[in-house]
Parts: structure tokens; C-alpha cells; sequence
């Protein structure tokens, strides 16, 4: 048994196996390894009994269920209205120059991926950031260097 | 209309009071008497849609079925809405109450939280507070058990039905309607989904009784809301404030003297002028919001804000209606066609009556909403969309 298919195995085992248990399987494996490759989703189609189809069909939906290659941290910087007008496009700026990577890239190394994504819930408190789960807010361009080059050395 | 006086208070941060207590009174008296009471109380869903949450409980008692489900909906993803995040970071042992308190009344057996991937960092604290309570649960002879499940980053899966699909481990896409959750929900059994707030709510009526509860708000708008304010303010952050105030009072409390336009109830919600403060009820009588307010001042730019708004749309579309799916695509790419001089400017009136067109031809709130922001936009600030 490959390592991917004793891990699906195993949260199989944790989660269940019927429909409803795929969206938890699926956000553990991201937990995991920060995205859903070909190999887990085929895994967990055998395990839950479905079509690779249906299991590619609801991962691909969810913007948090990334199924192409992601770094370890995964930085999502909100663009919605409240925190585009105090300044995420300086933050945004300031994180393409210090990681060397556009908008939906992964640095070379595989350590940090840049996205941008939907009003995280922080308004009144923007410019607003989540690396993996972690909360950032209240950000300005020198703020985000020291919080990008705090994870480069972790 | 009448307006109510803008006036803060304070009940959904209060510190809960004995939850066993208030539990055990409510299990001593009889279940249709207290649906009765919270019917009386006014009390209309804090998620936005506003139906009234007394009926919606009786609807889930009466269902048949052994087997039944409570859903709070903690997938805050409205632009300009945090209140519900701060409720489950500050109080949410007030929720765990108002899901069981339901569970309790209406017959179910299993309550689950659906929070928002955003929300991830709260889980810690609420797993912890949910083991401690589900023991209390059990303590008093009230056999029903909470659980948390996750969203994984879809704005649609705030609407009810499409936040079932996700739970049952499929994409996101709403149901048609009916039949309703209350009858066929969550595996088909009856459910009640009911908003972060909403719960609390249920809580504060338990609490200080239905007719203290009735003395807030206005008839049509009954008890206190939290707001979250946000943009360009005097002061920012979560307010709970008495419903039915003016949207002038409103604005000369936290706006910067500067106020342009306020966006009521986030990017589905209406984007209202200054001419039109003084005329705009907050509530169910005027314009209701779940919460989200956001306040423009002179110097931004409404193509900049509609713009935004429709970058979302389309993102957060489903994809699963036509109106929908291609509506939001097709108003994102008008505008910046009217603004690049690719279109005239009465393109603009074609761009009105599609998005007139998604207001009923859509499935589900989302699109059928779209056109809320986009036509109060166009029409009040029109010169701005197109120079």
C-alpha cells in the first residue's frame, strides 16, 4: 500500500464511509498536505465507494479545496471592498516582492503560495490575511514583510 | 413610516446566565406554549432572509419524522459581516443554548455548527466548549449532542439548502424550493437552519421573556441587531443597536461627515445615496440587512465598489442556473466595457433589465439578490459608471 492510500485508508476509518463524511476527509488531507492530488482523490473515491468523477466534482468546487500543487503556507489576502479601500493592493504588492511570485503562484521552493480570495470577515480590521488558518489583520506593507519573514524561517 | 430613535444596547454579549436554569425552565413548561411565545416575541431569522423563527420551529416540530436536525449556520461570508464571528468568539456557549433549546423543542437529537473555513481558528475553543456543554446536556436528561462540520470556502453555501448539499459531502449547489429544510433537510429529515445570531436570540427571549423582548425594535422589527460597520467611519467595529432606526441617524453616528452612500446588507444587499438617508428604514419595514453596513464616503469611486461586487458575484455564482452563472459574468464584463468606451452608456440600461431578469429567473438568493446592488448602484451614481 502506498503512503496516500494507508492515509485515505485511515481517515476512512476516522470519518466514515458514506457521502457525508467526504467533505471532512477531504479537509484533512488539505490540512495535511495543503492540497487534494489525483492520487488521494482516487483513494477516497474507492474508499467511500464513488466515482473519481464526483469526488473531483466537490473538491473542485470549494476555493479551499485546492487540487493543484500548493505551497506549506498558503496565504490568502482578502480583496473585498472594505479591505481593497484601506490597502490591500500595497499589501499585495509588498508580499509579490519580498516571496518573488505573482498572484496564484508557489515560490520555487514550495513553501508559500499567494492567493487572493473573498471578504474574510475582518472589516473592520483590513487589510485582512489568513496564512493557513492563522488570522492577520490591520495590515500595511512593512507589517506583512515581518509576518511573511517570520514564516520563511519557520 | 415611523423611525425608532437610534439607541444602543446590550444583550447578545452579556454573560449567560445559568444555561442549566434556563434550560430546565423551558423543559418544566409545555413546548407549544413557548413556540407560541417566541411566534409573539417577533423574533424574524438575523441571517438576513428574516422569516420568522417561531414558525420555522413549530414548521420542524410538526414535521413528521423520528429523526431530526439542527443547523446553525455559521458561514458568514456576506461582504461586511463579522458580527457572527465575534458572537461565536465572545459567547458561544448563548448559541450552544439556542441549538439545544431547538433540538429540545422541536424533537432533534443532533445540532451542528457549519463554520466557515475563514473561521477555522475558532474550532479549538468551540470543540472544547461543545464536549463541556454536550456532558450538561446529558446531566439534565436532554439527549441531544452537538457537533461542528466545516465549509470549504463557498459564499453560496451560507443559503440554507446549499449548505446542507456541502454537509452531505456534495458541491454547494442550492435546492429548489420546496420542499424546505423544516421538512426535508439535512439527509432528508426535518432540519432547522437557523443564523449565529438568531440562536442567541431564542436565548434573550428565554431569558427575559417575549414581552420585555417586544418593547425593542418596531412592529415589523422586533428586538435588537448586531451591525457590523465598516469603510469609512467615525467608529467601526460590531454595534447592537434597537432595528428600525433611520439610515440618516444611522450615518450621522458613525459616518465621517463625508458620507456618500451607505451599502445596506453587504454586497446583496442596496446601495443607498445621501439624498436618501433621512426616507431609509433600517429593519423589515424599510431595508432589512443581516447585519453588514458599509459606508462610503466622497472620495471613493461607486465604479470601484460595483466592480468589486460583481468580481465576487462572479466568482461565488454556483454555476449551476444559467441566469445566475452567466448574468454575473455578463454585468462584471458590461461595466468595464461601458467604462473602456467599448459600449455606450445606454448599454447600461440592457445590463438593468438582465439583472431585473436574474431577479426571478435565478434559483436561489444569490442571483435572484445580484440585482439589488447593481440596479441602486446604476441608478444613483450612474455618471460614475460611466466616466
Amino acid at each position: 500500500m502506498s503512503n496516500t492510500e494507508n492515509f485515505v485508508k485511515e481517515l476512512a476509518d476516522k470519518y466514515g464511509r458514506s457521502r457525508e463524511s467526504l467533505m471532512p476527509i477531504l479537509q484533512e488531507i488539505v490540512d495535511v498536505q495543503n492540497y487534494v492530488n489525483d492520487e488521494a482523490m482516487v483513494n477516497v473515491a474507492r474508499e467511500l465507494d464513488l466515482s473519481a468523477a464526483e469526488v473531483y466534482g466537490t473538491a473542485s468546487f470549494y476555493s479551499f479545496i485546492e487540487t493543484r500543487e500548493m505551497g506549506e503556507y498558503i496565504i490568502r489576502v482578502c480583496k473585498t471592498i472594505v479591505c481593497d479601500m484601506k490597502g490591500k493592493e500595497a499589501v499585495l504588492r509588498a508580499i509579490e516582492d519580498t516571496l518573488k511570485v505573482k498572484i496564484g503562484e508557489t515560490t520555487p521552493d514550495k513553501k508559500f503560495t499567494l492567493l487572493t480570495t473573498n471578504c474574510l470577515g475582518w472589516c473592520h480590521k483590513g487589510p485582512a490575511m489568513l496564512i493557513n488558518n492563522e488570522v492577520f489583520t490591520e495590515l500595511t506593507p512593512g507589517k506583512v514583510v515581518d509576518i511573511i519573514e517570520s514564516y520563511m524561517h519557520k | 413610516m415611523e423611525s425608532n430613535k437610534l439607541s444602543r444596547v446590550d444583550y447578545i454579549f452579556r454573560p449567560e446566565t445559568n444555561r442549566l436554569d434556563l434550560l430546565k425552565r423551558v423543559m418544566s413548561k409545555d413546548k407549544d406554549d413557548f413556540l407560541l411565545e417566541l411566534i409573539d416575541s417577533g423574533l424574524k431569522g438575523r441571517g438576513g432572509a428574516g422569516f420568522l423563527t417561531g414558525l420555522k420551529w413549530k414548521l420542524a416540530k410538526e414535521a413528521a419524522g423520528d429523526k431530526k436536525y439542527v443547523i446553525c449556520n455559521a458561514d458568514e461570508g456576506e461582504p461586511g459581516t463579522f458580527k457572527d464571528r465575534e458572537i461565536l468568539d465572545r459567547v458561544a456557549g448563548k448559541v450552544l443554548t439556542g441549538m439545544a433549546l431547538c433540538g429540545y423543542i422541536v424533537g432533534a437529537d443532533e445540532g451542528y455548527i457549519y463554520l466557515r473555513a475563514e473561521y477555522r481558528f475558532l474550532s479549538p475553543k468551540l470543540n472544547k466548549m461543545m464536549a463541556g456543554i454536550n456532558e450538561e446536556l446529558k446531566s439534565i436528561g436532554l439527549n441531544f449532542k452537538l457537533g461542528i462540520r466545516y465549509g470549504s470556502g463557498a459564499y453560496v453555501c451560507g443559503e440554507e439548502t446549499a449548505l446542507i448539499e456541502s454537509m452531505e459531502g456534495k458541491r454547494g449547489e442550492p435546492r429548489n424550493k420546496p420542499p424546505f429544510p423544516v421538512t426535508e433537510g439535512y439527509l432528508g429529515k426535518p432540519t432547522v437552519v437557523n443564523n449565529v445570531e438568531t440562536f442567541v436570540n431564542t436565548v434573550i427571549i428565554a431569558e427575559i421573556g417575549y414581552h420585555e423582548y417586544k418593547k425593542l425594535g418596531t412592529d415589523s422589527s422586533r428586538g435588537m441587531k448586531l451591525f457590523s460597520i465598516s469603510g469609512d467611519c467615525s467608529k467601526e467595529g460590531i454595534f447592537e443597536l434597537e432595528l428600525g432606526m433611520s439610515l440618516a441617524d444611522f450615518v450621522d453616528e458613525f459616518g465621517d461627515g463625508d458620507t456618500k452612500a451607505v451599502q445596506v446588507g453587504g454586497a446583496s444587499g442596496f446601495c443607498v445615496p445621501r439624498k436618501k438617508f433621512k426616507e431609509t428604514i433600517i429593519g423589515f419595514e424599510g431595508i432589512p440587512t443581516g447585519g453588514s453596513m458599509k459606508i462610503f464616503n466622497s472620495s471613493r469611486s461607486m465604479y470601484n465598489v460595483l466592480h468589486n461586487y460583481l468580481d465576487f458575484f462572479q466568482e461565488e455564482s454556483c454555476g449551476q442556473c444559467t441566469p445566475c452563472r452567466v448574468g454575473c459574468q455578463q454585468l462584471y464584463k458590461g461595466i468595464m466595457a461601458v467604462k473602456r468606451r467599448e459600449r455606450p452608456a445606454t448599454y447600461l440600461d440592457e445590463l438593468v433589465k438582465l439583472a431585473e431578469t436574474m431577479r426571478f429567473a435565478s434559483k436561489c438568493g444569490l442571483g435572484q439578490s445580484v440585482g439589488n446592488a447593481f440596479v441602486s448602484i446604476v441608478e444613483n451614481f450612474r455618471e460614475e459608471i460611466v466616466y
